[in-house]
């Protein structure tokens, strides 16, 4: 309910007020939210970071080798007859461990289309990103 | 089943000789048990397990082989020489007796783990002690 004053007068101060306030509160969930959102983000890299720590690898999500000793390896590509000598380079002759990135353990098929749209097509990439975030950012605490 | 062995350059590898096996084998088995719904292939393969001078333990494939769900399940293959060279790292095979063969079988699902089974039991193929001159293959 607004209430014209009259030219001169100021308006009652509880209107003032209520505006103030919820400008306040708005200002102050807002940041609420952003430092939620940072959280969230700051977490996730922590885990990454510490995972990087832990296993002392650049890219921790693989399967991790047991030591075996010296093991050499002669390896043969799936779809030809010959062994991948000529792919060694010059002079090798066996593969060792620390030659091996990793080993098959598992299928998930076509889950991995999502990476590979997000690779081709960036927008698609953008998009989840803001609509993640706007999803962080205006949930309401219930 | 039957071995002879040769001693040959192995050209792709170190300039050394080295013992090349030759082995001839029937293979009978029924994979039926091993197919359900989410067995998309089996990835068969015969590998030859021994000792030697040179390394305490070596696992060669011999051969291998695809079967997928659909096909025939029960293998009836004769006379079969082996897909890929046998070629020792060294002369270990001579008047080896303790070389075993054992079948093996990744079970590729259409979604999930790929398992690894090794079949229980091995055959023994005891080397000669000698080396073949000539050999047609």
């Amino acid at each position: 309910m607004v209430r014209a004053g009259a030219a001169g007068t100021p308006l009652p101060a509880s209107g003032l007020d209520i505006f103030g306030d919820l400008r306040k509160m708005n200002k102050r969930q807002l940041y609420y939210q952003v430092l939620n959102f940072a959280m969230i983000v700051s977490s996730a890299l922590m885990i990454w970071k510490g995972l990087i720590v832990l296993t002392g690898s650049e890219s921790p999500i693989v399967v991790v080798l047991r030591d075996n000793g010296d093991i050499k390896f002669l390896t043969k590509g799936d779809n030809n007859e010959v062994d991948d000598r000529g792919l060694y380079k010059e002079g090798q002759n066996w593969l060792e461990k620390k030659d091996v990135v990793g080993r098959a353990r598992g299928f998930l098929p076509y889950v991995g289309m999502v990476t590979i749209i997000m690779n081709d097509y960036p927008k698609f990439k953008y998009a989840l990103l803001a609509v993640m975030g706007a999803y962080v950012l205006l949930k309401r605490e219930s | 089943m039957f071995t002879s062995r040769k001693n040959v350059e192995d050209f792709t590898g170190p300039r050394e000789r080295s013992d090349l096996g030759f082995i001839t084998f029937d293979i009978t088995a029924d994979l039926e048990n091993i197919f359900d719904w989410n067995v998309k292939q089996l990835f068969l393969y015969l590998s030859a397990e021994y000792s030697t001078k040179n390394n305490a333990l070596n696992q060669v494939v011999l051969w291998d082989k695809i079967v997928l769900r659909g096909d025939n399940p029960k293998l009836l293959l004769k006379d079969m020489k082996t897909k890929y060279f046998f070629f020792d790292d060294g002369n270990g095979l001579k008047g080896n007796r303790n070389v075993t063969l054992t079948l093996s079988w990744n079970v590729v699902p259409n979604a999930g783990i790929l398992p690894l089974v090794t079949g229980s039991g091995h055959v023994s193929v005891p080397f000669p002690d000698t080396y073949e001159i000539t050999k047609s293959y």
